[in-house]
């Protein structure tokens, strides 16, 4: 991070390029997810095997931590800097809104709501996981004789209404959030010409579909156990 | 029509500012804006009082001199127009209008409305430019076709007036639709070709050394720019910013 | 009265710059460093002999009171600039860039600087192009020409309508280079408030720094004034609101002749005037008369019915209009030269037939273009008969792609529809010919001070033709005015720096002290807007597009009233050693009030007409100019003697060897 990070650009790149990264990752971690809507053997298979596999625990899970730590990190730094670039004095009026959106001007609250969210979604699947795994030293992803990964997921969503609702809400500030920052990714590398226009169209039905899934499949599970 | 005025004063860089409240009547909607305050600073002088201070010259709208941050806006309401070619057409007999200067800390107040732009002047100066001599001696001007389109292109982003509205507009403060625009205007000409790598690379870093913010695209400076200046244009300053620093 | 020597070399017209570059005295690489240059403004003249300046090795100073050299009024230039490339293969040459230009001055131009002017005027489109200027291209690839008024050729380069623009940033970025080296030191929001002489020479400036108000002193071994044109005497004009002629006057006050100051360029395609509080008038570019027809009604009631807003100038047919250019010069039609058209318009509306409120407006019609390109288009996109809808369309988009930005503007100022409604204009006052007196060299009556671009007086004669003034400000800038200085430098190899302790700075600066101060201790009641205002109006009256004996004698005596009265009721509030608007405009309009006089008593010296100088007693039956060359073929040098009515006229006669002195005819 030192050198070439010093630069504005650099710094934006590093935005961007860690942004798609996420993601990618939320695109991979939708389809397993879904999964377990369609059907709970193949969400057990795939998430034992995510939580299995040497590569995916070892190599890709690290980068994956960096890499929201790095993108949250920036992003404050960002901000600070922003903020600092405006001056001592601000402006008593800003019409943001003639020209700009509410969710470009305001990346920063929907990164705190999913931030807030992650410590939740960390709380609820990461930390045990990685007890039950590592500490326990319990790597058969088993429980009383089947795979517990469905269960546990259900069972977070199941008769708990506040649970579920943080999560749809969390997913709304997704939505906001990658509405501005999946096709600014593309600016920011310098991606800008006649196919910008589709790919900004790919970018906001992405932005609005997944986390829709997402919130969907919490909401299946507490629908399905009413 | 009669308006209410509420405008920024401040004596000098190193004294603290205020709001103050004024009333103008007698506006008519053919004035500009600039013409409006002109009537204003009129009656204050022949009170005996200190007429408001703010940066004009050409009046058509090329100079790039004027600036005033209006209810909010650089350049006040509408788009593709400085306040100079603003009209009072815009407004409403009774209504009241803030009129602040640009703010960013790399652009500090120098009096009431006035702000020192002279940051965008120390980024052109450090690579703005192709480095040729004035020989007289300089290979005919037809001898190296132009594509039209990328002429266009190069002219385009040329257009920049250096007003400030960029940084004025963006949240952050940024520079990079300013900045962008030479660099683009050199890059996409032959003769600018040779130098890009260099140009790119000392430009942002003198931008970033100025204090501007970091972009993030949120593309209020292409809309308030009175020229129309494209957001194309810092997508192509950091894809060459990037293979400056790659092949560097 | 004594006859001014020009310096003119000896030797054949089209030889004769060569011959002098390889006559003059240079100055060593080496001895450069030790020389320093003052050059006030950064417009096109000024900034790009101060980027060649510094190239070559000499250490130069620029002073402009914008707030960035880039912002100087040059950019404001819209149609273009000349050179004699003849790319379009329609003929043109050194030669006959020069004919024109002298003719179109109306023979009051000094031949061998105009020649010299066309000779680099090549060289200078390529030196813009090296620089990444971005030019209007064909399809080809290869520069786009198109044509201007008073000439028959297509030699006109151009950006869109932002050809000045783009030239002063490629001159700007020539000097931000320079910057970068060192070479260059650029002070904004500086005026210069002085020329400081020592042993008869100019050795510096006394310059206040508007934002601290502080007086300050430099030095150098020459400087040069790129200061532009006075056209804001008038008040109203297409001048930026801070153009001035301070640095040119207080130069003229040390000693600097002034040229023909009644020369002045009232451009006949501006913006009418909407309203008493208006602060300027709006330029739209010479090139609209390319498509353009100028009309006003044929019947006088009409006119009537239309300045009551009871009739609408479509409604008018064909058959009632006057299209009185085309009427008057078929050959030249719309496109004859500036002086002439405005004061076909001035003609017209002094008989009652303008069309805005106030009676001084004149239709500029594209409907006839935006017809025939509509066609044009429609038979090139395979549409045999193409509704009317179908020709408008295609024809406004034909239009906006070669006026899109003017004809917006015109829209935002007047809120009016070009494109469904023909435009008003009428002239205003644009670019002055007039200014200091300098040789061959560039250099002023002065010995080391210079003038460029339009703050002298030498190529434009008694009227400038379109796209010459941004041909003239780069010739003078990249290949005239370095090579000439330096033949004077030389002396001064051995001179090192000049001190700024010298007592003819302790002197200067007192006095703009003083004179800064009086302007505050006045405590008169009147705005300086408003004599400025009033000085307008006389001159505008009195000294626009026609003048008369009568008239200029009641300018003379008014404007020394006038300044009188400002001397003992204006008003400047605030301080002087802080950043003060009225105080800069005070010491602006109090020399704008001495040049005025001059002025008028240029244009009553003058008992003839020619370009834009057109007094009533001088004219042929049908209205047009009557030049007396016997008398007047001259250039009027006025030497400061105190008050502007004391200025002792020199003479610099001017000899056609090349040209014969005709009448201009654009018939």
């Amino acid at each position: 991070m030192g050198g070439i990070i010093k630069s504005s650009i650099a710094r934006k790149v590093a935005m961007a390029l860690s942004g798609l990264f996420l993601v990618v990752f939320l695109a991979q971690h939708f389809t397993i997810n879904i999964t377990s809507v369609i059907s709970p053997d193949t969400f057990n298979e795939w998430s034992h095997f995510m939580g299995t596999n040497i590569l995916v625990q070892g190599v890709l899970q690290p980068i994956l931590i960096f890499g929201v730590i790095f993108h949250f990190v920036m992003g404050f730094i960002l901000e600070i800097q922003n903020r600092k670039a405006r001056g001592d004095v601000g402006y008593s009026l800003f019409k943001g809104s003639a020209n700009s959106s509410w969710f470009s001007r305001n990346m920063l609250i929907s990164g705190i709501v999913i931030l807030l969210f992650l410590g939740l979604h960390f709380y609820d699947f990461w930390i045990p996981e990685i007890t039950t795994k590592y500490i326990e030293g319990d790597m058969s992803g088993m429980h009383n004789g089947e795979f517990r990964y469905y269960e546990e997921t259900v069972e977070k969503f199941a008769n708990d209404p506040y649970r579920t609702g943080l999560y749809v809400l969390a997913f709304v500030f997704l939505i906001f959030h990658l509405l501005h920052g999946f096709s600014s990714a593309f600016q920011s590398v310098g991606f800008n010409n006649k196919y910008s226009k589709a790919l900004k169209t790919f970018t906001k039905a992405f932005a609005i579909v997944i986390p829709l899934g997402f919130a969907f499949i919490a909401i299946f599970h507490y629908v399905s156990h009413l | 029509m009669k308006l209410t005025l509420k405008i920024w004063r401040q004596e000098n860089s190193n004294t603290k500012g205020r709001f103050e409240t004024y009333n103008v009547d007698k506006v008519e909607g053919d004035m500009s804006f600039l013409e409006m305050l002109d009537v204003l600073n009129d009656g204050l002088v022949r009170e005996g009082k200190e007429p408001v201070e703010f940066d004009h010259d050409c009046r058509e709208g090329i100079c790039g001199t004027c600036s005033l941050q209006i209810n909010g806006e650089p350049h006040g309401p509408g788009n593709r127009v400085t306040t100079c070619q603003l009209h009072m057409r815009s407004f409403k007999d009774g209504d009241t209008i803030v009129i602040e200067p640009f703010r960013a800390r790399a652009f500090p107040i120098v009096k009431d409305l006035i702000v020192d732009r002279s940051a965008f002047d120390r980024i052109q100066q450090a690579g703005g430019f192709i480095s040729v001599n004035t020989s007289g001696n300089t290979i005919d001007a037809n001898s190296t076709p132009i594509e039209k389109e990328k002429a266009d292109m190069s002219f385009d982003a040329a257009t920049c007036i250096g007003c400030g509205a960029c940084v004025a507009a963006c949240k952050n403060a940024s520079a990079m639709l300013f900045t962008s625009a030479k660099v683009s205007q050199f890059a996409l000409l032959p003769q600018g070709e040779v130098e890009a790598s260099e140009r790119v690379m000392h430009m942002v870093d003198q931008m970033d050394k100025e204090g501007f913010g970091n972009c993030t695209n949120t593309g209020a400076c292409e809309i308030e720019c009175p020229k129309g200046i494209s957001l194309e244009n810092i997508a192509r300053m950091n894809r060459e910013y990037l293979s400056a620093s790659v092949a560097g | 009265m004594t006859t001014l020597d020009a310096k003119i070399p000896e030797g054949p017209l089209a030889q004769k710059w060569t011959k002098h570059k390889n006559n003059i005295n240079l100055v060593n690489p080496a001895n450069k460093r030790n020389i320093d240059i003052i050059m006030i403004g950064t417009g096109l003249a000024g900034a790009s002999a101060a980027a060649t300046l510094a190239e070559l090795g000499y250490n130069v100073k620029t002073f402009c009171f914008q707030d960035s050299p880039r912002r100087a009024h040059s950019i404001a230039a819209q149609g273009g600039i000349n050179a004699s490339k003849n790319y379009q293969g329609d003929g043109d040459s050194d030669y006959r860039l020069f004919y024109d230009t002298v003719k179109g001055g109306d023979y009051r131009s000094r031949e061998a600087n105009v020649y010299r002017l066309a000779e680099v005027s090549g060289n200078i489109i390529d030196q813009c192009v090296a620089q990444g200027v971005p030019f209007a291209r064909e399809y080809g690839g290869l520069l786009d020409n198109r044509s201007f008024g008073g000439v028959l050729v297509s030699r006109t380069f151009y950006a869109k309508g932002q050809t000045g623009q783009q030239l002063l940033l490629g001159a700007y970025s020539a000097m931000n280079r320079q910057i970068n080296r060192g070479k260059i030191k650029s002070y904004t929001r500086h005026e210069m408030m002085d020329v400081v002489l020592i042993d008869g020479k100019a050795r510096g400036i006394i310059a206040r720094d508007m934002i601290s108000g502080e007086i300050e002193r430099h030095s150098a071994h020459a400087v040069v004034l790129a200061s532009g044109g006075y056209g804001n005497v008038f008040f109203l004009s297409t001048n930026a609101m801070g153009s001035n002629v301070t640095a040119a006057w207080r130069a003229h006050k040390k000693g600097a002749f002034f040229a023909n100051p009644c020369f002045t360029q009232i451009h006949p395609t501006c913006i009418p005037v909407s309203g008493e509080l208006q602060s300027k008038l709006t330029l739209m570019s010479e090139s609209l008369r390319n498509d353009g027809r100028i009309w006003v009604p044929a019947k006088k009631e009409d006119a009537e019915a239309i300045r009551a807003g009871k009739l609408k100038p479509t409604e008018i047919p064909e058959e009632d209009r006057d299209y009185y250019l085309e009427r008057r010069y078929p050959a030249f039609g719309n496109l004859v030269p500036r002086d002439v058209a405005s004061r076909a318009a001035k003609e017209r509306c002094d008989a009652g037939y303008g069309v805005n409120k106030t009676g001084e407006a004149v239709y500029l019609d594209f409907a006839a273009a935006i017809e025939r390109y509509g066609k044009e288009k429609a038979f090139s996109s395979g549409i045999e008969n193409p509704t009317k809808e179908q020709i408008k369309k295609f024809g406004d988009e034909a239009i906006e792609n070669k006026y899109g930005n003017l004809f917006e503007m015109y829209e935002k100022i007047i809120d009016e529809n070009p494109y469904q409604t023909p435009m008003m204009i009428y002239p205003a006052v644009h670019y002055t010919m007039g200014g200091l007196w300098v040789d061959y060299n560039l250099m002023t009556t002065i010995p080391g001070c210079y003038a460029t671009g339009e703050a002298n007086f030498s190529d434009h004669g008694a009227n400038r033709l379109g796209a010459s003034a941004l041909m003239q400000g780069l010739a003078d800038g990249y290949f005239v005015l370095p090579y000439t200085i330096g033949d004077y430098l030389s002396d001064d190899i051995q001179t090192g720096e000049i001190p700024t302790d010298h007592k003819a700075f302790d002197e200067a600066e007192n006095a703009i002290k003083d004179q800064l101060q009086k302007f505050i201790d006045v405590k008169g009641d009147t705005p300086v807007d408003d004599f400025h205002k009033k000085l307008g109006k006389i001159m505008w009256n009195k000294c626009g597009m026609a003048r008369n004996e009568k008239d200029l004698k009641s300018a003379i005596k008014e404007i020394a009233e006038l300044r009188e009265e400002f001397y003992s009721n204006v008003r400047v509030p605030g301080k002087v050693d802080a950043k003060n608007a009225e105080l800069e405009k005070a010491a602006r309009v109090a020399d704008f009030l001495e040049l005025g006089e001059l002025f008028a008593k240029d244009a009553l010296h003058r008992n003839e007409s020619c370009g834009g100088h057109f007094r009533d007693e001088y004219q042929t039956p049908e209205g047009e100019a009557l030049r007396d060359d016997e008398n007047f073929r001259y250039v009027a040098a006025w030497e400061y003697k105190g008050e502007p009515k004391d200025a002792v006229l020199h003479k610099e006669q001017l000899i056609y060897d090349n040209i014969e002195l005709k009448t201009r005819s654009y018939k």
